[in-house]
């Protein structure tokens, strides 16, 4: 075998504590190596040009490019060892930059370490083996997980663009918190009137198959090629019969025995319900918890004022499987529940705060509900304990947001804008009513953001103090809110009517579980790991699976539609083409050392170890061995290092390359 | 052996994806720990195989230092909770095949931390400097030689190239 081996200066990057010459000059005489040059810049055109020429001149069938990190230019060095006819795989990059010459100060031991890191390379290229990238086919056909406003826009960018979705929401209706939201910052809008629209598009879109009270129980398969397998729970309701009349639910006597979540505890539901008045489909559920039928066998009411006959009781929750090529996962957020101390110990709860103890001191949520139009007090500022319209009003922020000793470091940043938001909208109803905002620091990047909470300070007077919360209490009906004006160095103390805390932003309760059904990475709050966090911000680790919204980190509207639409894009080019090219890094078996222990099948985080039978001449099976699907596998090598026989094979990181480096050292 | 002119020699191995990356970070950023440590590449801690280790002190290295992902950070999934089972076994072990434990370092290095990278060769080459070079690996080579003379000469093979080159 004859290598080359090309040793770049970078400039003065790895010249200046590596003496390149020198190391070009040491591997001359090394075995294998046909050529050896120097160069300032490998990756130019004329570096790129000396690398072909020398190929073609000297007949070489691998090459060693000692230069930056593999991660900046293997890429490059790849292509140009193709352009000149040999395997891109028979290129191996030794790093002489970023892990030795701006590394290390002294020219000796630099310029040493980098002739043993070529000498390693040079060993490992010696038994690497020409590789084809590997073609894998595509379902054209994208689940969106999550109906929320990022679900929406995903499912309808990718629509849109002539593929098939499938939209998978657990609750009865797509529109998620966007649809509970009363107005938007910063510019005021009704969410429900610019949200709505959107869900009808949904509903109506040819290309778009809707699966809501449903929920993703399993994922198999790889990129271009998940088998997807939903769980559509039963609402007992025939969907194809229902015309959303409502009458069964204006008959159902249960009223108040469930609350209604939509609202966020702060009214009942019947048994029968739709969550909201524009809910998608527009299809009762009958909660079997509280329904009177499904507890004592009697009543029946709602079977009987169904002209339409679409009460069904006896309906069973029905399982699908769908092919898939791509996922979008926009599962979203939900809101720290800071009563909630005793059931997860993850997060230390506000007892101080009396939250669930005084029913005037609400979340940020139940706040939005109260302000909406279409909210439990038909918009009228109301507190939830007797109806009175509050005269002072408190906001807290960062409510366990940025606190670690509650578990969440991180901030939450909608808070800051949505409080102001809120209080401003408080103003607007209650004219001669007092609001007063706590915070820790005013956050408001973006676009007309900070302009938004001045407005709320200097035009709507809303009272912001800079200092943190201690105590809130209940004296004479009042709420005695006692805090610290940290500007002004004083305890102050205000006597409100109601309290309305912005608590953080957390992951929805399932994330981690479903994180696992698909396989992809999340953090230790629950929220799923983008594959970079810079450059791929969009794409999970797992190929094939994208994020979008809150499920990735606390994002407001505007980000969470951006991120959806570049979730969808990233979809679209990916089922643009018929066929997926991907890197040949893959685990292969030598199906005569196999003993067949399947530890392998144990191991791999991808499942992509199957059975295989292996038979004779005759047709009879007479062992069975691991068989690597190729497209399912992403290279980790876990296998490799598992397997007692060692018959498993990482290519291009196989055993005997690396034991090549080890001895190379 | 002079204490003084002993170098220690050290073999990282890394994963691609959190440590050879956080390693390139430690480059960008141009901070500075010892020339001993020579890194190489693997997919996944999870990918690399005790025997990799034993080979590497067989031929003469001092230290080991094998660095993935943070748990659950793992580019792989679930790849460096593999790594980290097997190397808590491993590790048990080492005293027993007559390597001191403190030879054998692992560390969780994001792509993030170039910092922490350039902290954890600088102390590990502090380590392995205050344990003096690692002796016990003409014994096992000899051992080797006797057990595996065709595998021993593959090796020599190569061996014999560097002594060539270098010297």
């Amino acid at each position: 075998m004859k290598i080359g081996v090309f040793i770049c200066h970078c400039g003065e990057n790895i010249s200046s504590t590596v003496d390149c010459p020198r190391v070009a000059k040491i591997c001359e005489s090394y075995p294998g190596v046909e050529y050896s040059v120097d160069y300032k810049y490998m990756c130019s055109d004329p570096g790129q040009n000396l690398i072909r020429e020398a190929i073609q001149l000297y007949k070489l069938d691998a090459i060693v490019i000692g230069s930056c990190s593999p991660h900046m230019h293997e890429r490059t060095f790849r292509n140009a060892a193709f352009s000149a006819g040999i395997n891109p795989f028979m290129v191996e990059i030794a790093n002489l930059r970023e892990h030795c010459s701006w590394v290390h100060d002294d020219i000796e031991s630099s310029t040493l370490k980098a002739i043993e890191l070529v000498r390693m390379a040079i060993e490992k290229v010696k038994r690497d083996k020409p590789l084809s990238k590997i073609n894998v086919p595509v379902t054209k056909r994208v689940l969106v997980i999550g109906g929320g406003i990022a679900g929406i826009q995903a499912a309808l960018d990718v629509a849109n663009a002539g593929y098939e979705v499938v939209l998978v929401e657990k609750e009865p209706s797509i529109g998620g918190h966007m649809s509970q939201l009363s107005e938007t910052f910063p510019t005021l809008d009704c969410s429900q009137c610019i949200l709505t629209p959107r869900m009808v598009e949904v509903h109506q879109h040819p290309k778009i198959k809707l699966l809501t009270y449903s929920e993703v129980v399993k994922v198999e398969g790889f990129i271009g090629n998940f088998k997807v397998t939903i769980k559509k729970k039963a609402r007992h309701i025939n969907e194809d019969l229902c015309s959303g009349c409502g009458m069964c639910i204006s008959k159902c006597p249960i009223k108040k025995k469930a609350y209604n979540s939509f609202e966020e505890d702060l009214a009942f539901r019947s048994a029968v319900y739709i969550p909201f008045s524009q809910a998608i489909p527009n299809i009762p559920v009958i909660d079997e918890t509280v329904c009177t039928y499904f507890q004592t066998g009697k009543c029946g009411m709602c079977l009987k004022v169904c002209d339409r006959g679409a009460i069904n009781f006896d309906q069973k929750d029905t399982v699908m499987v769908a092919d898939i090529g791509a996922i979008i996962v926009a599962t979203g957020y939900k809101l720290y529940d800071i009563e909630r101390k005793s059931a997860d110990l993850k997060y230390k709860g506000y007892g101080e705060y009396g939250y669930g103890k005084y029913r005037d001191v609400i979340d940020g949520l139940q706040f939005e509900r109260i302000a909406s139009a279409s909210g439990p007090t038909s918009g009228e500022m109301k507190r939830p304990s007797d109806g009175k319209e509050p005269k002072k009003i408190v906001f807290i922020q960062c409510v366990g947001s940025r606190d670690d000793s509650k578990g969440i470091s991180y901030c939450s940043k909608i808070c800051c804008m949505y409080t102001a938001k809120q209080a401003m909208l408080y103003r607007h109803k209650v004219h001669d009513g007092e609001a007063y905002v706590f915070y820790m620091d005013i956050r408001a990047g973006g676009k007309m953001y900070e302009e938004f909470v001045r407005r709320a300070i200097e035009e709507d007077k809303v009272k912001y103090i800079r200092g943190r919360v201690s105590r809130i209490y209940e004296e004479n009906g009042k709420y005695i809110v006692k805090g610290e004006d940290t500007i002004a160095g004083m305890p102050v103390e205000i006597d409100a009517d109601m309290v309305v805390l912005a608590t953080a932003m957390i992951p929805q309760d399932n994330a981690p579980a479903l994180a696992r059904t698909i396989g992809i990475p999340y953090d230790k709050y629950g929220f799923f790991n983008e594959s970079h966090p810079k450059l791929k911000p969009v794409e999970s680790t797992t190929a094939g699976v994208f994020l979008a919204g809150a499920c990735q980190s606390p994002k407001d509207i505007p980000e969470s539609v951006a991120m959806a639409s570049a979730a969808a894009c990233k979809t679209i080019i990916l089922l643009s083409s018929d066929t997926l090219e991907r890197e040949p890094v893959v685990a292969k078996v030598n199906e005569d050392l196999c003993a067949g222990c399947f530890y392998c099948q144990k191991v791999c985080p991808f499942g992509a170890v199957e059975v295989k039978d292996v038979k004779d001449i005759n047709g009879i099976v007479y062992k069975e061995v691991a068989f690597i699907n190729q497209g399912v596998c992403q290279g980790c090598g876990t296998c490799t290092a598992t397997c007692l026989s060692k018959s498993i094979e990482l290519s291009g990181f196989n055993n005997e390359e690396i034991f090549a480096e080890i001895a190379a050292l | 052996m002079d204490n003084q002119k002993w170098e220690p020699k050290i073999v990282a191995f890394v994963c691609n994806w959190c440590t050879y990356t956080g390693a390139d970070l430690a480059g960008t950023s141009r901070m500075k720990y010892p020339a001993n440590t020579k890194m190489i590449r693997v997919m996944c801690s999870g990918s690399v195989d005790p025997v990799f280790i034993l080979k590497a002190f067989e031929r003469g290295a001092d230290g080991i230092l094998v660095s993935g992902c943070h748990p659950n950070d793992c580019h792989y999934n679930a790849g460096n909770f593999h790594a980290r089972r097997r190397w808590d076994f491993f590790h048990e072990l080492l005293d027993f095949i007559g390597i001191e434990k403190g030879r054998l370092q692992f560390s969780w290095i994001s792509a993030s931390e170039g910092k922490k990278f350039a902290d954890v060769v600088s102390k590990v080459t502090k380590d392995i400097k205050a344990m003096g070079p690692f002796t016990n690996y003409q014994k096992m080579n000899s051992e080797f030689t006797a057990l595996f003379p065709e595998e021993a000469n593959a090796d020599s093979e190569i061996i014999n190239q560097i002594k060539e080159t270098v010297l």
